[in-house]
């Protein structure tokens, strides 16, 4: 008996070596609880958080119907929240997660100026990673036609029809245009690419102009050259299209670059190339929005709680969890080597002028749902353009109303 | 049964009912007449988000809630009327369309075009749940004992599957490069894209729904089978009625009481249509009252719901139903006055 405890012993003592790097600096005894969406980014992070003990992960892709009311509740039901740029704006409204400055001067100093997501100068995330739609495409068909890599979308258009001559796969492009948030989001990148603005500061919707035609008129070109399906295509099934060797491009987020490489489920390994989206007009911004995920900290907890809260967060958010899980995102985290498929996305945040970040308003998340639900009528040709755009205006303007927003 | 026994029995699912029913819907009643909302300051605020190599910081106008002295948002209600129904109706702009003579154009407005779906999918499907389930009732009747079970139990299975799985189901088998998209391809030597338009989706829609209910149908009308008055049905054999006749004159006007009942639950049913529409992800081409009830409810990025409207919606939905029940329910009075 003592000699398999001390046999057991050793096994553990052997694992603690091998594990020694990926321990965790101090000695957790505060209940710490995380809210996250589910991709791979946070599993890494929660796990290496979970290394500090007396810590829960729940990682949820409907986080973002929970973390309003969840964060709340006094107290809050869990410490730490992780959103992103449009998932943070009913937090910050309701004033349930609370401003980190001292918290990042006591605990923080390490981090750099990048993650400090600040709203009216106080920093309220720390960021993590950031996120993008960018160009990807089979380098292999590019080279084999003698195609040069589009930096704009006119350039897509005629190497899509160069693709499409050649007969090469099913469909030269595909675009994550599924009806609701993900349509509205290839208009809103479109449409930024347009240089076009959604709501001036009354709140007033100015979305009928030239920016929202010539994006809805774009976006209908796209559409010749894709699976007809394509308002019932998400994200996986462009990605599953680009594994299956069925498409040839696509503006996709750079979270799904590295499944291009996974054996297991790709045809394509190696093949797939990423570079910056392409531009609406010759020397306008990448028609795409900047995103970002990161760590915030609720408001309804005791300051003890919040402290052992963030402390964890920083051991998640760390050099070691980075280096571990590389390819995983395009951290903002320092250790981070950008990878063969994160090059796109990098070109993307350096493009001149840039690509505007997704605003985190309360306009901005009732004009999504509108052109969610809208943009369709053009793309099946039931409305004309005009027309598609004053719908959306007046659904807009509708929901504002309702909401507060506008008045009358 | 004496009247405080009586009484003892249905209290429980009555006051169940007065809880979980009658109350919430009073609830959504007041709720569509009025709005709450934040009340909002226009503030500037510098916003800094990450970019490569330094952070982007912008400045900009945004509309932020006030908070109260305990911190809490500050909310108003306030009495809007109808509104709520009117945002939801656009009559004006129906009356346009009708004016100008462009009836398709009604279809522009979401909650017509849901009407629409709505009707055409609980009026399509209906004679046909009915049809086919009383088909497959007698044939199973006059089916050979032994394989009697296997071809019940087998008739059934579409009725147990959870109605969103069901759904999900044959979206796979479609969608895309499925299997049977596949196989329809190859019997018509043409490219097939079940999903691209409305209608081929809506066509997916009828046959789903009648799959996955037709079975219920066929259960309360096998039973129904079973108490056939025989001697009826040999005297009129002795009569000389063919096998048409005997159907028409003797087994139809027996399960007359639960074809209404069938048609009854079906409407209702069928009038909710949702799962559907979220199986078939179909908004862009096909939506229904009850998803659009949904869609109200359902919170963006920025925690924005629509209640007063879904509120509204949902009224309207429940008026709906209430109008396509009276004739059937006025039906099945009349038979259980006639039975006493």
């Amino acid at each position: 008996m003592i000699r398999i405890t001390a046999l057991a012993a050793a096994g553990a003592v052997s694992l603690l070596g091998s594990a020694a790097h990926a321990e965790c600096s101090f000695e957790n005894d505060t209940p710490v609880s995380l809210l996250s969406a589910g991709f791979e980014a946070w599993k890494a992070v929660s796990d290496a958080m979970a290394e500090c003990g007396n810590f829960q992960a729940e990682l949820d892709q409907e986080f973002r119907t929970k973390q309003p009311a969840a964060f709340a509740a006094n107290p809050s039901l869990y410490a730490l929240g992780g959103v992103a740029n449009g998932t943070i704006t009913p937090l910050v409204n309701e004033g349930t997660i609370r401003p980190l400055d001292d918290l990042v001067a006591e605990h923080g100093q390490h981090l750099n100026e990048n993650q400090l997501i600040r709203i009216d100068g106080q920093v309220m995330a720390i960021g993590m990673m950031v996120n993008t739609q960018h160009l990807m495409y089979r380098a292999d068909i590019f080279e084999d036609l003698g195609l040069e890599v589009p930096e704009t979308w006119d350039e897509v258009l005629e190497a899509a029809a160069a693709i499409r001559e050649a007969g090469v796969v099913d469909y030269p492009l595909g675009a994550t245009m599924q009806t609701g948030w993900n349509l509205g989001q290839d208009f809103v990148n479109m449409f930024y690419g347009f240089g076009g603005e959604f709501v001036d500061a009354q709140n007033m919707p100015t979305l009928n102009s030239e920016a929202g035609v010539n994006a809805l008129q774009m976006m209908k070109a796209m559409t010749e050259f894709m699976d007809p399906e394509y308002l019932v295509s998400d994200s996986t099934y462009v990605q599953q299209q680009f594994q299956q060797g069925r498409i040839a491009m696509a503006n996709l987020w750079g979270s799904r670059a590295g499944a291009m490489d996974n054996e297991a489920e790709s045809d394509v390994v190696g093949l797939v190339e990423s570079a910056a989206a392409p531009k609406a007009t010759e020397d306008g911004p990448p028609a795409t929005t900047i995103w970002w995920d990161g760590v915030v900290v609720a408001q309804n907890i005791p300051d003890e709680t919040a402290e052992a809260a963030f402390r964890v967060a920083m051991e998640g958010l760390d050099q070691e969890m980075v280096e571990n899980n590389n390819d995983a995102a395009v951290w903002l985290i320092p250790g981070y080597e950008p990878t063969r498929l994160a090059q796109g996305a990098i070109a993307t945040l350096q493009a001149q002028p840039n690509a505007r970040a997704y605003p985190s308003t309360t306009a901005m998340g009732l004009m999504h749902t509108a052109l969610g639900n809208g943009v369709a009528a053009f793309l099946t040709g039931d409305k004309t353009a005009e027309q598609t755009l004053e719908d959306i205006e007046a659904e807009y303007l509708t929901a504002a109303r309702e909401a507060g927003l506008v008045d009358g | 049964m004496k009247p405080r026994v009586f009484a003892a029995f249905v209290a429980p699912s009555l006051l169940m009912m007065l809880i979980f029913i009658a109350a919430p819907l009073v609830s959504v009643f007041g709720q569509s007449f009025y709005v709450t909302q934040p009340v909002y300051e226009q503030v500037e605020v510098e916003t800094c988000t990450p970019g490569f190599p330094t952070a982007n910081c912008v400045t900009e106008t945004k509309s932020q809630p006030v908070f109260d002295a305990e911190g809490r948002i500050e909310t108003r209600t306030i009495f809007v009327g109808l509104d709520s129904y009117r945002n939801l109706l656009q009559l004006d702009r129906v009356g346009g369309y009708l004016a100008s003579g462009d009836w398709g154009a009604i279809l522009n407005v979401d909650f017509w075009a849901a009407l629409r779906f709505t009707l055409m999918f609980t009026l399509i499907t209906l004679p046909i749940v009915l049809v086919l389930g009383l088909t497959i009732a007698l044939a199973v009747n006059n089916a050979v004992k032994a394989i009697r079970g296997p071809v019940i139990f087998m008739s059934l299975l579409p009725f147990i599957i959870t109605p969103v799985i069901g759904a999900l189901s044959i979206r796979w088998l479609f969608i895309g490069d499925g299997i049977l998209t596949v196989a329809l391809e190859q019997l018509l030597d043409r490219d097939i894209a079940m999903f691209a338009q409305g209608w081929t989706i809506e066509l997916m829609m009828y046959f789903y729904r009648v799959w996955h209910v037709a079975p219920f149908a066929f259960v309360i009308f096998y039973a129904g089978l079973q108490t056939v008055n025989q001697d009826t049905l040999e005297s009129a054999i002795v009569d000389g009625a063919n096998r048409w006749q005997r159907l028409k004159f003797v087994v139809i006007p027996h399960l007359g009481p639960l074809i209404t009942f069938v048609a009854l639950i079906h409407l209702m049913d069928a009038y909710r249509v949702f799962e559907e529409i979220v199986g078939f992800s179909s908004q862009s081409h096909v939506i229904s009252l009850q998803w659009l009830t949904y869609d109200f409810l359902q919170p963006d990025d920025a925690g924005n719901r629509a209640i007063s409207r879904a509120s509204a919606s949902a009224m309207l939905t429940m008026i709906g139903i209430v109008i396509l029940l009276i004739a059937p329910v006025r039906r099945a009075w009349r038979e259980h006055k006639g039975v006493r």
